[in-house]
């Protein structure tokens, strides 16, 4: 075979590929004038086209979050030509001197390039912009890019929206899509659902002629790509409620969770203090954001799902669940209570009440000693062999309940809470020689290093309510009007307890509200059954957090509440009529109770706090 | 006996020239692509246009040195240099430094070398070692295979960095080993399947016309090598009786065929009828076609698969682009978009010297790299690109004629090795800025700005030089 012809074979390629080239650039360079740009070399403008960030609406269809025009002034330095500082800066709203300044600040940004746009004013007024776009052609080199800035429709849960922000060098490293200037979702919804929120930019590539108008757009538009407007969100949230929670919680510290048992979804999150959305928008942003940063009362920290705060005596409520399905426990065992839980040298006190008390009753008096005495049953039954290893069965039945680790809600934020583990104990305690279930009998009644987030509080107290199961609590209902549940959130998760040992819990939670002796007897709602309990957590920091949950009504159970007061006191005091108000505002539609109302609105735990150190 | 090789007199002046005229234009429009106004002096240390400069004076330095050494260390050393590039290969993969999510560079002090651009030397050399010893018996089973493990041991490597683009660069080797003696129907199926492989992306609501159409394109084949008119209607007549019972029959069933999928089902079962036909009728073309028939109906039906499950998104992205099924200009067809307004801008002139505006705009990022060539485009418009697309044209082809003028297998292998690497270069890099080619990041030879890519192909060219001003020798 004569190989030697293959060399023309391959000049001959050579060759092809340089005439397909040389055709192609004939085709590019003269033939298509459409890529022509004019004698002055300024007439491409690529105008990125930002989409409107999706609404947030409430469950109820209401808006919640929508957005409003703001105009961010650019300018291509090397198209400028002389003009009238003075009369500009009259019109941006500046001095010559602050004009001067910004260009010189502009210079020394990151990225600078005298070819490329950079921003000169962010966000200025629709005023400012209609002023400004008459007189535009005075000023080459300049022009108008429309965006769109968050508005609050409904000045509530900061914590729970979130807020947007413009990207910093991270998110564009990460995601491609970002490039400088743009906005991004920084926490909350906002954050989580932000590739459904912002929509998708589109680009506008513009003729500009020499006077600095926009005369059409480059090649028919051919190389234009359409914003797409960011998808609307409907969240579960009931604005009304939200409101109201906020209200009612305006003077406290603490958290205030309410969920509908029957889907999991979330109705109201409250993290106290809080702080009202708007002031972290625009050009007010980054100085509001630094002022709430050193705030000392924490507005930024989410209480809601970011603090562990000990359960106090609504853990009771748990200990009952674990001690009946481990079968040390039955619905009618009594403990007597000597004002008290002593052993040696060892003293739980607790209130006065009758004793001996079954274990209905006992949920109802919040009885320290019962329930000390149940939470070492269920160490020492030696079901599984040692402390240990039935610590570690308790332990993991408590996790079932939506203790210890994320639930798994659509927020960034969400923390784990915390369950200690026998390894924990045999760490911390191994230099005083070990731990028995006496060492560790301050968890029965929640205290200890026991931590859990308001969130898993109401979702504990749903689950109840739906006698022994959950739905992983959520805040997504529909995406652009179509029901848009993901899978996880409509499935139900049963806990490590038998659903038939539930009745006594809700008898005895029921009770804390009716009964004579009931720990929460005076939220009572006319004409509603409420179930609930109250809890009072010890708190180094001063006087006693309040705590409570509940769900109502007893029969077919429509919301479930958990609220978390720091620095209160007495959980039946300060914590249950929160939730009891939230109850009957949710199913009534109204508040008939003026008084309770009053009272919660005149609180004041800053006075509390300092009377307590 | 020929009198003893005479560096000054016996080296190709021409390419000399054609390689000079081509890096002072290639550093003039890295000055122009990121000059401003700030370090306007095109010595400025600083700025890529002074580095670049300080390069050119390292290669031509290197150049020198290349062609001062003798003909027998190149041959000499072609395997130690070959292993030695696949240790740095190796080593870089674990101790290299991470640009641009790419593992490919060594930092020695404050210089940064990046061993795949060199790789291509140590391929080409002992590639050319290895065919030379064999004496040209490449389509020997066992000689293939070392070559193709040769060629295709150091893009493994490269692979993992990872850097396709410049993986894709050693299929260039196929043009070599075409040369020496590879049947052209490999490089056609090659071609072919890259045909097959667009056509089944850009038909893919029309799939059937595709399966159909091939189809159709084996009878015809068959009748045209055989000129059995009947048995091809009867064959013809049997697929789509076949096709047609396929399709009434799933018709029945709960999920229906597609039309396509009837013509596939049908196809891949008569394909073992026309299998037994060939064997008892002793007609190999029918075995041939329907082999090759039904490969490349499961080649087009593995496209998707291949298309959505083993690219990356970015790769799929440019594919797309390149064919035109996805237009975005802000995010993957940006660069091409940006490339094409700025070399079309350009016009029939250009907009002169550091007169370009688009290209200065920072819109295209590797502006005096990958996308150098909008530079010469934009500022000198078609009289400037024509002349770079006409020089770089010419000097493949004065390769060529060098290649073809050698004595010994080695250096005739050698050149080709480098004159393929060239002309891929070449047609990617600029195929890619005018929208011909998908986006492949490799360097437009001596133009592209950065060291390690200009250092190579100077050692590259050069020890082709001067092995050619060697060719009265004999080299092995």
């Amino acid at each position: 075979m004569n190989l030697d012809i293959r060399k023309y074979f391959i000049g001959a390629a050579i060759l092809f590929v340089g005439l397909a080239l040389l055709v192609r650039l004939f085709y590019l360079q003269v033939v298509d004038v459409s890529y022509k740009v004019s004698a002055d070399n300024n007439s491409q403008r690529m105008v990125t086209q930002y989409p409107a960030r999706g609404l947030i609406l409430d469950r109820n269809g209401k808006a919640v979050v929508n957005n409003k025009a703001a105009y961010d002034l650019m300018v291509i330095p090397r198209q400028m030509q002389p003009f009238d500082t003075t009369e500009f800066a009259q019109i941006v709203g500046m001095t010559v001197e602050e004009v001067k300044e910004t260009f010189r600040k502009l210079r020394l940004a990151k990225g600078y390039s005298s070819y490329k746009p950079s921003p000169f004013l962010r966000q200025m007024s629709a005023e400012t912009y209609a002023v400004l776009q008459e007189r535009m052609f005075k000023f080459p080199g300049f022009y108008v890019q429309a965006r769109t800035l968050r508005n609050y429709a409904r000045h509530i849960a900061p914590h729970l929206l979130g807020y947007v922000t413009e990207v910093d060098s991270s998110d564009i490293r990460k995601d491609s899509y970002y490039k400088p200037g743009d906005y991004i979702g920084k926490s909350g919804v906002e954050n989580y659902y932000e590739k459904e929120l912002r929509g998708r930019k589109g680009v506008n590539v513009l003729l500009v002629d020499v006077h600095n108008r926009e005369v059409g757009s480059f090649r028919d538009g051919s190389l234009d790509t359409m914003a797409i407007v960011g998808s609307s969100l409907t969240i579960s949230i009931d604005a009304d409620l939200q409101e109201y929670a906020e209200k009612l919680m305006s003077k406290m510290r603490g958290a205030v969770v309410a969920i509908e048992p029957a889907t999991g979804e979330i109705l109201a999150m409250a993290s106290m203090p809080d702080y009202d959305p708007a002031l972290l928008v625009g050009r007010v942003r980054s100085e509001n954001y630094n002022k709430l940063a050193r705030d000392v009362s924490k507005p930024l920290f989410d209480r809601a799902v970011m603090a562990y705060y000990p359960p106090g005596s609504t853990f009771k409520v748990a200990q009952g669940l674990v001690g009946l399905q481990e079968g040390t426990l039955a619905r009618d065992t009594r403990y007597g209570c000597a004002g008290g839980y002593h052993v040696g040298a060892y003293h739980m006190r607790c209130h006065g009440h009758a004793s001996p008390l079954n274990l209905p009753q006992a949920i109802g008096n919040s009885c320290n000693a019962y329930f000390a005495n149940v939470f070492r049953a269920i160490l020492d039954s030696g079901n599984h062999g040692s402390v240990k290893a039935d610590y570690e069965a308790w332990r993991n039945d408590i996790l079932t309940f939506g203790f210890g680790r994320k639930l798994g809600v659509d927020l960034p934020q969400e923390l784990n809470g915390n369950v200690p583990s026998s390894a924990f104990y045999d760490r911390t305690l191994f230099r005083y020689g070990g731990w028995k279930s006496l060492t560790v009998v301050s968890l029965s009644i929640g205290q200890a290093e026991m931590g859990n987030t308001v969130l898993q509080m109401a979702n504990f107290a749903a689950l109840i309510a739906n006698g022994g199961y959950f739905y992983t609590p959520h805040l997504i209902r529909q995406i652009n009007g179509r029901d848009t549940v993901p899978a996880h959130y409509a499935e139900r998760h049963y806990t490590a307890v038998d659903t038939s040992h539930f009745e006594a819990i809700r008898e005895g939670m029921f009770y804390a509200t009716t009964d004579a002796g009931g720990t929460a007897r005076w939220v009572t709602i006319p004409g509603i059954d409420m179930c609930g309990k109250t809890g009072t957590a010890q708190n180094p920091h001063g006087k006693d957090n309040a705590t409570f949950m509940a769900f109502a009504p007893k029969d077919h159970p429509r919301i479930a509440v958990a609220v978390y007061v720091e620095n209160a006191g007495f959980g039946g005091t300060w914590a249950a009529p929160v939730a009891s108000l939230m109850i009957e505002k949710y199913l009534t539609g109204e508040v008939k109770r003026p008084a309770m109302e009053e009272r919660m609105l005149n609180f004041n735990v800053y006075d509390n706090r300092e009377a307590a150190n | 006996m020929r009198q003893q090789t005479n560096i000054i007199r016996d080296i190709d002046w021409l390419t000399i020239g054609l390689y000079m005229a081509l890096i002072l234009m290639g550093w003039l429009n890295i000055y122009a692509a990121v000059y401003n106004d700030q370090y306007a002096s095109i010595f400025s240390h600083s700025q890529r246009y002074g580095k670049q400069l300080i390069w050119i004076i390292a290669a031509v330095a290197l150049a020198v040195t290349v062609c001062v050494l003798d003909v027998r260390f190149y041959t000499s050393l072609a395997y130690p240099v070959y292993i030695c590039c696949l240790i740095a290969l190796a080593a870089v993969l674990v101790v290299g430094r991470e640009v641009n999510g790419a593992r490919s560079w060594f930092m020695i002090g404050a210089v940064q070398i990046q061993p795949s651009e060199f790789a291509k030397i140590a391929v080409s050399l002992a590639l050319a070692k290895f065919l030379g010893n064999c004496g040209g018996r490449l389509m020997e089973f066992r000689n293939l295979v070392i070559a193709c493990a040769v060629i295709f041991l150091p893009p493994m490597f490269i692979i993992l960095q990872p850097d396709t683009g410049s993986c894709l660069v050693y299929l260039a080797f196929f043009i070599v080993l075409y040369r020496e003696g590879l049947p052209p129907t490999i490089l056609l199926f090659g071609i072919l399947a890259a045909v097959l492989f667009i056509l089944s992306l850009l038909m893919q609501d029309a799939q059937v016309y595709l399966v159909a159409g091939l189809v159709v394109i084996g009878f015809v084949a068959f009748w045209i090598k055989t000129r059995k008119g009947m048995a091809c209607l009867k064959g013809f007549g049997l697929f789509v009786g076949l096709s047609g019972l396929l399709w009434t029959v799933t018709l029945l069933t709960k999920r229906k065929f597609e039309i396509h999928e009837a013509l596939l089902g049908a196809a891949l079962l008569l394909s073992p009828v026309f299998l037994a036909i060939s064997f008892i009728r002793r007609l190999p073309v029918v075995r041939t076609l329907t082999l090759f028939m039904i490969g490349a109906l499961l080649f087009t039906f593995s496209v998707d698969f291949v298309f959505d499950d083993v690219l990356s998104t970015h790769q799929r992205q440019r594919i797309l682009v390149m064919l035109g099924m996805e237009s975005d200009p802000l995010g993957v067809g940006y660069n091409v978009n940006q490339s094409k307004i700025a070399i079309g801008s350009g016009g029939f002139f250009g907009k002169g010297f550091l007169q370009g505006t688009q290209t200065k705009y920072d819109f295209v990022p590797e502006q005096s790299t990958d996308f150098i060539f909008c530079t010469v485009g934009e500022e000198w418009g078609f009289v400037g690109t024509s002349t770079v697309v006409i020089l770089l044209i010419a000097l493949l082809l004065r390769l060529l004629i060098l290649a073809e003028r050698q004595r010994s297998m080695f250096s005739r292998v050698y050149c080709y090795c480098v004159l393929s690497i060239f002309f891929l270069h070449v047609t990617i890099n600029i195929g890619m800025t005018i929208g011909l080619l998908p986006v492949i990041g490799i360097p437009l030879p001596f133009f592209s700005y950065g060291g390690s890519s200009l250092w190579a192909f100077t050692i590259l060219l050069f020890i082709m030089l001067r092995l050619d001003a060697s060719r009265g020798e004999y080299i092995r």
